[in-house]
């Protein structure tokens, strides 16, 4: 005797193996979108195409202009020459952001007067313009220096004003020193492709018995809800962890993202957010007739999940009332653990009110679940 | 104890819908008893409260003196239930089929193969034990069914419209199988629309709109049909059936393929009368002949004419 437990596994087993495309379906979508958001997901803005008007045409002006072509960020795409050319740049996309040195540039800048720079920027990615935007102000800044250095001399270098004190800051970012963001992003899509692949196979395993019929039969046998569920859902915990520890791999020696935490940590995490998400997919499922509709409301749940988890958009910044919300998402607390052990290695205790939630979550999904699976067809 | 099933006032509603409407009948130990109806009469609705995966709004009932209704997990050893779709795992083969249900119902390895083998054995359905259920054909997969709701030798076997889309030779293995059982002293409960699969039912209940309109073995229930019924042969039956119409005396008509079956109050005064009537628009037909009624006309009979005219 195998027991009822041991032949719903067995069962499962035999149906993934039987599956030719079950590997495939398992493995390629989870690394092609690793990939795929492993080089696309950056905030980094590394060439702003940059159209200049010169209008000054001094030595000084010139000198600006090579400041920001010395950078290598900005890539002059277009010299105008007048101001109707920038405004067709701008509009048409040519350029993200023009650069407009005034008539006596030059010579309010020796007077000491204020020089008249003007900078145009395409908001339409607010981004990339608030980034390009502090790119600039730190060229002019350095520009200002070096000018400041060569005129300085010039005019006996005795009128240093007095009480005027410089300061700078010096950054040392923790966790992240060169701050990538794909070390920031790489944990975050293991999390998140691990919620959308283990709901959606939970989900549609248990409506696919029950558009089949195999339910019914299972229905009307001495089987407990209970073990029907865990047969069910065992497999896609270990299918679950495989996912994270490949792409896990992948993104530590593909990506050279760093894992400073504790593998056991990783483990324990990993296992309690499969549980929650495991809940969440039979949840789901209690709720749909047909593969259909299982499909429709996964696909009505996950883009919440994914914007209110923090993965891209951080929650401090959301409004009240959806912040409550992602108290009741899973993915929320794997990625402070994910990312925690990817980059910081804190400690058990550091994540202990994350992992609590999961287990929380997940009871509370898997207990649900279980009441609403009540063996009858009513 | 005497009854294998016993069911008392059964109802079922499905929002305004009374699908099953104060349902009462026993079935005997070793009875092969039959659920006779159109679609939606309320067959499947009395099987799913029977199995315990369905709650009655009101009503008993007993399988082997156990109360379904209060402890559906007790009784759920004892039987077996048999839906319209038995629901196979297609990625598995027969014999993993065989054992996956085996399993669920805790019956021992030894009995497992045993059993099994003796099922497979009559269902001829030995040579395909690594067959995949998904590549059986329809009769096979039936049969396959059967064979899974068997495997932990039930008392009770629920089996709703079993033969459906089978083909003849495995409809008549379908057959010799509960035959089988029960000479084993298994109970079996079908519900049906063929009606000459009726016939073979020990016992019979017509079904319809969710009530029962008869009950018997199919010998009285014949016998019991009110009036006679007389066969009329014709090239063209609707005709004949349209030309009868209202001649006096004359209780239904049925078509039945080549022929048309005419109820009459009375076989001797009718049979003159429809032969003139069909004589006056020159209708071409066979000799007008008295027939024994089989568990259709009975059941037109029951049901009345609103079911005739959807029949037709």
């Amino acid at each position: 005797m195998f027991g009822r437990l041991g032949v719903m596994l067995m069962k499962e087993f035999i149906e993934l193996k039987r599956d030719r495309w079950a590997m495939f379906r398992l493995i390629v979508p989870l690394l092609v979108q690793l990939f795929a958001f492993g080089y696309a997901a950056t905030f980094t803005v590394t060439r702003v195409s940059t159209v200049i008007l010169d209008l000054d045409q001094s030595q000084a002006s010139r000198a600006l202009i090579s400041h920001f072509t010395a950078t290598g960020i900005f890539d002059i795409v277009d010299v105008a020459t007048d101001q109707r050319q920038i405004t067709r740049d701008l509009n048409q996309g040519t350029a993200t952001l023009a650069i407009v040195i005034h008539a006596r540039f030059a010579a309010n800048l020796a007077n000491g007067k204020e020089a008249p720079l003007q900078v145009i920027v395409d908001g339409t990615n607010s981004n990339t313009a608030l980034i390009a935007l502090g790119y600039v102000s730190q060229i002019v800044a350095l520009f200002q220096e070096d000018e400041a250095a060569h005129l300085l001399p010039a005019s006996a270098g005795a009128s240093a004003a007095p009480g005027t004190l410089t300061l700078s800051l010096q950054y040392q970012p923790w966790f992240n020193a060169g701050l990538s963001d794909r070390w920031f992003f790489i944990p975050g899509i293991i999390g998140t492709l691990i919620l959308v692949q283990i709901v959606g196979l939970t989900a549609f395993a248990v409506v696919r018995e029950r558009e089949v019929g195999t339910l019914e039969q299972i229905l009307v046998s001495p089987i407990s809800s209970f073990e029907f569920i865990l047969g069910k859902t065992v497999p896609f915990f270990l299918i679950g962890l495989a996912d994270v520890a490949l792409i896990s791999i992948v993104g530590i020696l593909w990506f050279g993202v760093p894992f400073v935490g504790n593998p056991f940590l990783m483990l324990l995490g990993s296992s309690l957010f499969l549980l929650s998400v495991l809940g969440l997919g039979l949840l789901l499922s209690t709720f749909s007739q047909t593969q259909q509709q299982a499909f429709a409301l996964n696909f009505f749940l996950l883009n919440p999940f994914f914007i209110l988890s923090g993965f891209a958009f951080p929650i401090a910044a959301m409004p009240r009332i959806l912040q409550w919300f992602t108290y009741l998402n899973p993915l929320r607390y794997f990625l402070v653990v994910i990312r925690a052990l990817f980059l910081k290695g804190v400690g058990f205790w550091t994540l202990f009110p994350d992992f609590a939630a999961m287990f929380l979550l997940g009871t509370g999904a898997l207990a649900i679940s279980m009441m609403r699976f009540s063996k009858s067809l009513d | 104890m005497a009854e294998a099933i016993a069911i008392g006032n059964l109802t079922r509603r499905f929002g305004p819908l009374v699908a099953v409407n104060g349902v009462s009948f026993t079935v005997a130990p070793g009875e092969i008893f039959g659920l006779v109806g159109p679609d939606g009469a309320g067959k499947t609705t009395i099987m799913r409260m029977l199995a315990g995966v369905l709650s009655p709004h009101a009503g008993t009932i007993l399988l082997d003196g156990i109360d379904v209704v209060a402890a559906p997990e007790r009784a759920k050893p004892h039987l077996s239930y048999m839906p319209q779709r038995f629901g196979l795992y297609e990625d598995l083969t027969v014999a993993e089929n065989i054992r996956f249900y085996a399993e669920l119902f805790g019956v021992p390895r030894k009995e497992r193969i045993a059993r099994g083998a003796e099922l497979l054995e009559a269902a001829a359905l030995g040579p395909f034990r690594r067959r995949l259920a998904g590549n059986l054909s329809g009769g096979m997969k039936q049969k396959l069914g059967l064979i899974c709701a068997l495997i932990h030798t039930p008392r009770v076997l629920l089996l709703d419209e079993p033969t459906t889309g089978v083909d003849p030779v495995s409809r008549r293995e379908f057959w010799a199988i509960l035959y089988d059982l029960r000479e084993q002293g298994v109970t079996i409960l079908l519900s049906t629309a063929y009606m000459d699969e009726a016939e073979r039912c020990t016992r019979l209940a017509l079904l319809h709109a969710g009530e029962i309109r008869s009950c018997d073995t199919p010998q009285r229930l014949k016998q019991a049909m009110p009036g006679a019924l007389l066969a009329v042969p014709a090239a063209d039956p609707r005709a004949v059936r349209a030309a009868l119409g209202g001649v006096p005396g004359v209780l239904g008509l049925l078509l039945m393929g080549d022929r048309v079956h005419v109820r009459v109050d009375d076989a001797a005064r009718a049979a003159p009368l429809l032969a003139a009537r069909l004589a006056g628009p020159n209708i071409a037909h066979g000799e007008i002949a008295r027939v024994e009624p089989g568990i259709e006309d009975v059941f037109v009979a029951l049901v009345g004419d609103a079911t005739k005219a959807e029949a037709a």
